[in-house]
């Protein structure tokens, strides 16, 4: 003779809890899905409107007052030049600060202050950045609206945010993990150098894309600081005037509608979301590789 | 280690090299009423003159004019003419020989949707009376045959060219002490101010003629009687006969003498926006200067041409 099947059913409160714990299931889905559904709403919207003047032509040719001619060359030549600059000038900035605070700052009031300043910068907004940027990098070290005074300011904007991330990165290191690299006699600069950076880049490298995608969306400082629209020719120093793809963009809206610039602006956002896509495909190749070692 | 420094030293030292290279550069930047012109100057100049560099800005007039006084740009875009504190902020700087040169004749449109079967003509005073702070907010507050409808009020950001002039025509120039409203929907993006007024039936709203050209459906524009009782349309004869007063400008560069000497380069883009103004302006959407005014700009730069 078979068992009773005996069902168990929660009652009273604890059925409402479980009620709750169902419907919060589907809560929290529903507010991942309207970040989601706009993002991908936007991005069908942009390449919807942009693909058809996705053509090589596009990438090559210079600004015009056509928008059917008009291109992004100068603008994709001057966006690697800065971003490029910016990074070289950030990156070495920006890790050896965090290696500092988090490995060999003494504990002080000193180093709270440091700390606190850094976290108050990476929320200042960009404009801010650009307006110090045409004051000390422009006017008074007088580099003029150069590729170099357009990259000082990016690092100075970029680097408290990297500086926050790479801090994050190395305080997930283990403590164990020093101890162990100081307990067989390695100095301390050693174990930073072969236990914590290793541990701590994959964290870091997330911090610098983020970063770095921020500065290669930047418009409004760039602007501030007096970079050109209108650039007929190629970048070849540090010490020219230059241009970007989002002043391309931010140019390309505010044309009138009818003129078929929109197109064009729809077709550099697909442009600049491929580059910085790209560099969070290196980021995670590069991370991948340093998980596995 | 010291491999990398040597090459790191040789890099930089290439660098500094080459910036030299950069002296004959031709700055512009200023109004963006007139960036479309000098974007098309620039455009064509580079084409017919190789490895010509000619670059160009739109920070807005005023920003310009601050640029051009520290000597920053050589050709400051505007779209009214320089004020006497910018003259002295140039003079100041050693700047002393500015020269004023007319590109371009633009007219500002005043518009309203194309839904609104009683607005067609509108005096000075009806239209100061609408954009002045305290002003109208229904359309029988400004004639008051018209409806009891809530007017919404669209206009350029006060960092444009287009608002400066608007102010000083209309608003200031006809009560000294008016000042602009402040309670409608104010963008630097006339796309905006467009769409607003082509979705909004109480809308009404202005911007430049070059740009109601070309987003011109779904928008009418309005008459304007400039004080001696007849209506006269946005278009280009109006503007360019004069007739469609006063809502229509004159659009400028600002150079140096200095720079019309000695620099071959300033001089040649300066030249060849006159020379090619009867083509390129109205291509852009504004309308070009008639011959005698035209003589009149060519006439400053004589003594310089070779």
């Amino acid at each position: 003779m078979a068992a009773p099947v005996i069902i168990l059913r929660a009652t009273g409160r604890v059925a409402r809890r479980q009620a709750l714990s169902r419907g919060s299931r589907w809560v929290l889905l529903a507010a991942s899905l309207v970040g989601v559904g706009v993002l991908a709403y936007l991005a069908y919207d942009t390449i919807d409107t942009g693909a058809s003047r996705l053509t090589w032509d596009f990438l090559t040719s210079y600004p015009s007052r056509f928008a059917e001619r008009a291109g992004l060359r100068s603008s994709i030549i001057g966006t690697v030049w800065v971003l490029g600059a910016t990074i070289v000038l950030a990156l070495p900035v920006a890790i050896g600060t965090a290696i500092w605070i988090e490995e060999f700052a003494p504990k002080n009031p000193l180093l709270t202050v440091v700390k606190l300043n850094l976290a108050n910068l990476a929320g200042v907004p960009s404009i801010i950045y650009g307006i110090l940027g045409l004051a000390v990098f422009v006017r008074f070290a007088s580099l003029g609206p150069s590729i170099l005074a357009g990259a000082l300011t990016l690092a100075a904007m970029i680097i408290p945010m990297t500086v926050i991330a790479a801090q994050e990165a190395i305080r997930q290191v283990p403590q164990s993990l020093r101890d162990g690299s100081l307990a067989l006699g390695a100095t301390h600069w050693q174990t930073v150098r072969h236990h914590v950076l290793p541990q701590a880049l994959p964290g870091i490298m997330t911090g610098i894309i983020l970063a770095v995608s921020r500065a290669a969306g930047e418009t409004a400082a760039l602007i501030m600081l007096g970079a050109f629209t209108f650039i007929a020719w190629d970048n070849t120093n540090l010490f020219e005037d230059f241009t970007t793809v989002p002043i391309q963009i931010y140019n390309w809206t505010v044309r009138p509608r009818q003129q078929g610039f929109q197109v064009n602006a729809s077709a550099a956002i697909i442009v600049l979301m491929a580059a910085v896509l790209t560099l969070n495909l290196i980021a995670a190749v590069i991370r991948e590789r340093f998980r596995h070692e | 280690m010291t491999r990398i420094a040597v090459l790191a030293a040789l890099v930089l030292l290439g660098l500094l090299a080459a910036c030299s290279f950069d002296d004959e550069t031709v700055r512009i930047d200023g109004s963006s009423t007139v960036f479309p012109i000098a974007e098309a100057v620039a455009e064509e100049f580079t084409l017919a003159n190789k490895g010509a560099r000619v670059n160009v800005g739109f920070s807005g007039t005023g920003a310009g004019f601050e640029k051009f006084c520290r000597g920053e740009t050589q050709i400051s875009n505007a779209s009214r003419p320089i004020r006497d504190s910018e003259i002295e902020d140039c003079a100041a700087n050693g700047i002393d020989d500015i020269v004023e040169i007319q590109v371009a004749i633009d007219a500002l449109t005043v518009l309203v949707n194309p839904n609104n079967d009683f607005v067609d003509c509108m005096t000075v005073d009806e239209l100061h009376t609408a954009f002045t702070n305290g002003g109208a907010s229904t359309w029988s507050d400004i004639r008051p045959e018209w409806p009891d409808d809530k007017i919404i009020f669209y206009y350029p950001g006060t960092d444009s060219g287009t608002f400066d002039y608007f102010f000083e025509t209309i608003v200031e120039g006809v009560d000294e002490n008016a000042t602009h409203r402040g309670d409608g929907t104010a963008s630097e993006d006339d796309n905006v101010l467009a769409l607003g007024i082509e979705h909004d039936q109480n809308a009404i709203g202005y911007f430049g003629f070059a740009f109601f050209r070309e987003a011109s459906e779904g928008l009418k524009a309005v008459a304007v009687d400039g004080g001696d009782g007849v209506c006269v349309e946005p278009s280009f004869d109006t503007a360019l006969d004069g007739s469609y007063a006063p809502l229509s400008r004159p659009l400028f560069i600002y150079t140096r003498e200095s720079f019309l000497r000695d620099r071959p380069e300033v001089l040649a883009v300066v030249n060849f926006y006159l020379e090619s103004s009867d083509t390129l302006v109205p291509e852009v959407g504004y309308v070009s200067m008639p011959p005698e005014l035209l003589d009149e700009q060519f006439r400053k730069l004589k003594q310089f041409l070779p």
